[in-house]
């Protein structure tokens, strides 16, 4: 296990983990929620992911557009989505962030430039071009930043995206996390090129692989790769190396992997080594550790209590929103 | 103050669900994240976790019993309430079923072993799913302290029925470390193979090949088990011991052995052993593993009739066709049970088992 | 701006995006061969020389990265006007157009509105066989989010862009590829058309023709043949297809008390069933006769001219579908 980066100081270690942290309650408590029948529909959780969206927001700013995918309650929560919103959402209650309407797989926020959350895999590739193109047009130095599995590698999309993004020198940043399986698909049972990042160099596209359990190395990469997308330098393919403790989805069977292999990246996780690596360079004591799970559960208990209580929206306003109120 | 765990919904188009195991039983403590239950859906078997701590008072809905979703399955009393001394709840796991209490998690030789994987480091959140259950808010003094009395009681009854004899040999196994190593060198991480599946591969061959070993002493008769199913002993935090069976052991290739020993030794520390695999072993195998002990004098685990120990590998001085070189020698031993077999049958017992362990392309 | 004389409708198009550029900087038009081969219907002939590469920009054929592209840059704040060369190709942009373009606005909860306008030539007659030829317009007026227009005369092919410009909802606008070449008159409600609302194209009193597209023309020729046997036909033009407009065809139909509707696509789930429907259910006493409706053999568009011809809503098919109304034999 590789050590600290220097000069990292408590408070930074601290404040890493606690988004982790932050992630993985929620996670957690959705699973019971869905159980207990108050998240409906289809839900996807990150578990073993949270040190790519906390590594990744870490190194973007707040006027880049970011789009995620359908496993993106880490991504928002780290973005600066607030819980309780984001939990509303889930609900589906008219004070989620997306007034409920779309639920666990369209979380929409435009203060944070959060938009989606899609449940088309390789859907938002496209957009996040677009996005980066309005940019680019406008003369900023903003990016686009879009998360997508290994599995959308193989949608037309990807490669389509990719092709333009470079011709155009577009600001994007494409964050692809091979967490190994789309659905129950194996990556190597679907890719006859299994080195996600080496499909980069088809397109001409900067590209590398990061140690996705490994919240530096992954706000290292990003930043490299957006200073650079900024610069006029055209976009880059990140290819983060993780895998998901949970299931695609809850719930399901997990026919297609070996629990002895999930278990053994259980102990890679993200949250362990941060924890371990803080300990060992002195920054932590299990008492910290603790006081910031409590933290994280009492948080999420919160946005619970407030989902909970939070109304729904009335039918009458079914036909709202279909088409825009007002001009954007 | 009571509390009741429901069937939950485990997909979109999830209406009922039949459940297939129990992990736990009344008396079985539990804590968040546990994996308590597997339910039968059309997808497959899915693992079922309970989100809160406590005692189970009451199994609501049996096995094979096909419920509506939000059904109430089991109830709970909270983790200070008196509850009843069931069997020791392996970390939440127990055998299913509660008239078996004197079959209590297999146990083994009086030394605590360590098992030749390496554990989980202790600092996952509790909420996660089992496999990084937290050891500093693990084991309850009450639960150790009943396992104890369960281990006492299987490990009295062995000594007082079971007539032990015992045999112990050196083993020089230069020839299977090197294997090993080569053939380690060439595989990634993930398939690496440890010594302890070569002593379980080598163990299962020979117990198929020389009768008497593997097999069940019931209502005063000896009966040979069809196949052979080794039991693993492996250690648990904060004291106590299972031996969960690998099934078919003499059937599975080495890498299919270490992926089965691995997983078994995550499920056990999880608590998360099915009962069946509690009962299931024919023959147990006590390895030290990393701690520097000779030999082991196990104590068979009724109604079994024999156990395997084996000491460290260390590197010692040995006699080569004449010339004393440095080896890695490993101490076997066995313990077995005189109603079923005697010295000379043992003696060969081990005989054929070192020669297999020397011969790992065989295995 | 408006020049009152007679342009073509692809020159009405081109003055159409013309104007756009030049009055909003968010405006560029993107699509294959727009730019250096001038538009595969020459739309678009010169407008790279004149506004540059960055407001007129070549793509690759990728008609899904495109599409998608045009609406995350309208999500980002520009107006984009994508162009799917043809109909024929925007299958390939179903999923960014149905799942993200239709969608967006609804499940954001109203945060984030799509103002993308996408053109798409549509339509057959010119023998380029089954892949090229089809009708989709049914299939985009069939989902809530989009509006679909299609301008059938010079002054709307010359005003709907703007208003769809202006629109903060994803507009399709489909431009008959058999009416790029025809002539007419530019006049000055040109510059106030709206991008919903029928119009009453002819007037007449016997019977009323519902329709859109090249099929305007069609019953324009129809009419004129009617008129020889006394039957004066009313004409509608839809111009828009999603929304439709119910109120304007309820009023006509209610004069005439009889209705044919012309359609392009194949009748089996086709907008003219969709008319029909509501014509059963909103004026179904002012009926005096059945709703005919005359739409394109279902069959794959076919290659030879008479094939072809036979295949499409032509007028003498158009004419015999009002005779068989009123009465009339032949």
């Amino acid at each position: 296990m590789s050590a600290l980066p220097a000069g990292t100081t408590r408070e930074r270690g601290l404040h890493l983990l606690r988004e982790m942290l932050r992630i993985r309650q929620f996670e957690d408590h959705c699973a019971e929620l869905y159980g207990a029948g108050h998240i409906r529909g289809f839900l996807h959780l990150c578990d073993g992911e949270e040190a790519i969206a906390v590594g990744v927001m870490e190194a973007l700013g707040p006027d880049d557009a970011v789009l995620s995918t359908y496993r993106e309650h880490g991504h928002a929560l780290a973005r600066g989505i607030a819980m309780k919103p984001l939990m509303a959402e889930l609900y589906g209650k008219r004070s989620g962030c997306s007034g409920g309407r779309g639920g666990s797989m369209h979380v929409f926020d435009a203060a944070t430039r959060f938009y989606g959350g899609n449940a088309i895999v390789g859907g938002g590739l496209p957009l996040a071009v677009g996005l980066a193109l309005a940019e680019q047009m406008r003369g900023t130095r903003n990016l686009a930043a879009c998360f997508f599995g290994e599995g959308a590698v193989a949608e037309g999309e990807f490669h389509e995206s990719m092709n333009l993004a470079a011709l155009w020198k577009l600001p994007v940043l494409f964050l692809c996390e091979n967490n190994l399986y789309a659905m129950g698909t194996a990556l190597t049972r679907s890719e006859s090129q299994t080195d996600i990042q080496a499909k980069a160099a088809g397109y001409a596209v900067r590209a590398a692989a990061v140690d996705g359990m490994d919240v530096f190395a992954v706000e290292a990469a990003v930043r490299e790769a957006a200073d650079a997308a900024r610069g006029g330098g055209g976009p880059a393919l990140l290819e983060f190396r993780t895998y998901r403790f949970r299931a695609h989805s809850m719930f399901d069977a997990q026919l297609y992997r070996d629990k002895a292999e999930v278990e053994a990246w259980r102990e890679r996780g993200p949250i362990i080594r941060l924890t371990t690596q803080l300990k060992a360079a002195g920054l932590m004591t299990e008492d910290d550790f603790q006081r910031l799970l409590r933290e994280a559960d009492a948080e999420v208990e919160g946005a619970v209590e407030f989902a909970s209580a939070a109304e729904w929206e009335p039918v009458a306003d079914l036909a709202r929103h279909v088409y825009a109120e007002t001009a954007p | 103050m009571a509390s009741e765990f429901r069937l939950p919904a485990l997909g979109a188009d999830m209406d009922a669900g039949t459940i297939v195991t129990w992990h736990v039983a009344p008396g079985s403590r539990v804590k968040r994240g546990d994996v308590v239950a597997v339910v039968e859906t059309d997808k497959g078997a899915i693992d079922v976790e309970i989100f809160e701590d406590g005692v189970v008072r009451e199994i609501v809905v049996p096995v094979g019993q096909r419920v509506a979703v939000g059904t109430v399955l089991a109830r709970l009393d909270a983790d200070d309430a008196a509850a009843d001394a069931g069997p020791a709840a392996v970390a939440g796991a127990a055998p299913a079923d509660v008239a078996a209490r004197a079959a209590v998690p297999a146990v083994a030789a009086a030394p605590r072993t360590v098992p030749a994987v390496q554990a989980p480091s202790p600092t996952v959140p509790a909420a996660a799913a089992p496999g990084g259950a937290m050891s500093a808010t693990g084991e309850s003094e009450d639960s150790r302290a009943s396992m104890r009395a369960a281990i006492a009681s299987a490990m009295s009854r062995s000594k007082r029925e079971i007539p032990h004899y015992y045999l112990s040999t050196t083993v020089d196994v230069t020839t299977a470390t090197e294997w090993l190593a080569a053939h380690n060198a060439k595989v990634p991480v993930t398939g690496r193979l440890l010594f302890a599946a070569l002593l379980v591969k080598a163990l299962a061959l020979t117990c198929r090949e020389t009768p008497g070993f593997s097999g069940f002493h019931r209502d005063g008769r000896y009966e040979e088990s069809p196949a052979v199913h080794v039991g693993v002993a492996v250690a648990l935090r904060g004291g106590g011991l299972v031996a969960p069976a690998i099934m078919n052991t003499a059937d599975q290739s080495l890498p299919a052995l270490m992926t089965a020993m691995r997983e078994l030794v995550a499920r056990a520390r999880a608590g998360r052993l099915r009962a069946s695999e509690l009962a299931a072993p024919t023959i147990v195998l006590t390895s030290l593993g990393e701690d520097s002990v000779d030999v082991v004098f196990p104590i068979i685990q009724p109604p079994q009739v024999a156990i395997v120990g084996a000491g460290t590998v260390v590197e010692r001085p040995w006699v080569v066709e004449g010339k004393i070189l440095s080896r890695q020698l490993v101490s076997l031993s066995l313990g077995a049970d005189h109603r079923v077999t005697d010295g000379r049958l043992g003696a060969q017992f081990l005989a054929r088992l070192a020669r297999r362990l020397c011969d790992p392309a065989t295995l | 701006m408006i020049e009152p004389l007679r342009i073509t409708y692809r020159e009405a198009v081109k003055q159409a995006i013309r104007e756009a550029l030049q009055s909003d900087p968010r405006v560029f038009l993107m699509g294959e061969d727009v730019g250096k081969y001038g538009g595969c219907f020459a739309v678009s002939k010169g407008l790279l020389e004149e506004f540059g590469e960055q407001r007129i920009r070549d793509t690759p054929l990728s008609e899904s990265a495109f599409v998608g592209a045009g609406i995350g840059a309208a999500l980002g704040g520009l107006r984009p006007i994508v162009e799917v060369m043809t109909v024929n190709f925007s299958l390939l942009a179903l999923d960014q157009i149905v799942n993200n373009a239709a969608t967006l606005c609804h499940m954001s909860g109203g945060q984030f509105p799509v103002p993308v306008v996408i053109r798409m030539a549509t339509g057959a007659g010119r023998q380029l066989a089954a892949q090229h030829s089809h009708s989709f317009e049914a299939w985009y007026a069939h989902v809530p989010g989009l509006r679909v227009v299609e301008p059938a005369t010079i002054d709307d092919a010359r005003g709907m862009l703007r208003a769809a410009l202006a629109c903060p909802d994803p507009v399709i606008v489909f431009e008959p590829i058999s009416l790029y070449n025809m002539e007419g008159e530019l006049t000055e409600a040109a510059s106030s058309v709206r991008l919903d609302g029928a119009r009453v194209h002819r007037a007449g009193r016997d019977v009323t023709l519902v329709t859109y597209g090249a099929s305007l023309w069609r019953c324009v020729t129809a009419a004129e043949e009617l008129a020889t046997s006394g039957i004066e036909a009313e004409i509608i033009d839809l111009r828009s297809l999603r929304p439709l407009d119910d109120a304007a065809i309820m009023h006509s139909v209610r004069r005439t008390r009889r209705a044919v509707i012309v359609d392009e696509g194949w009748r089996s789930g086709s907008l003219a069933a969709e008319i029909t429907t509501r014509i059963v259910e909103q004026g179904f006493y002012d009926l005096d006769a059945p709703v005919a409706r005359v739409c394109a053999e279902e069959v794959p568009i076919p290659y030879p001219r008479h094939l072809e011809d036979a295949a499409l809503p032509g007028a003498s098919r158009i004419v015999a579908a009002v005779k068989g109304l009123v009465g009339h034999g032949q």
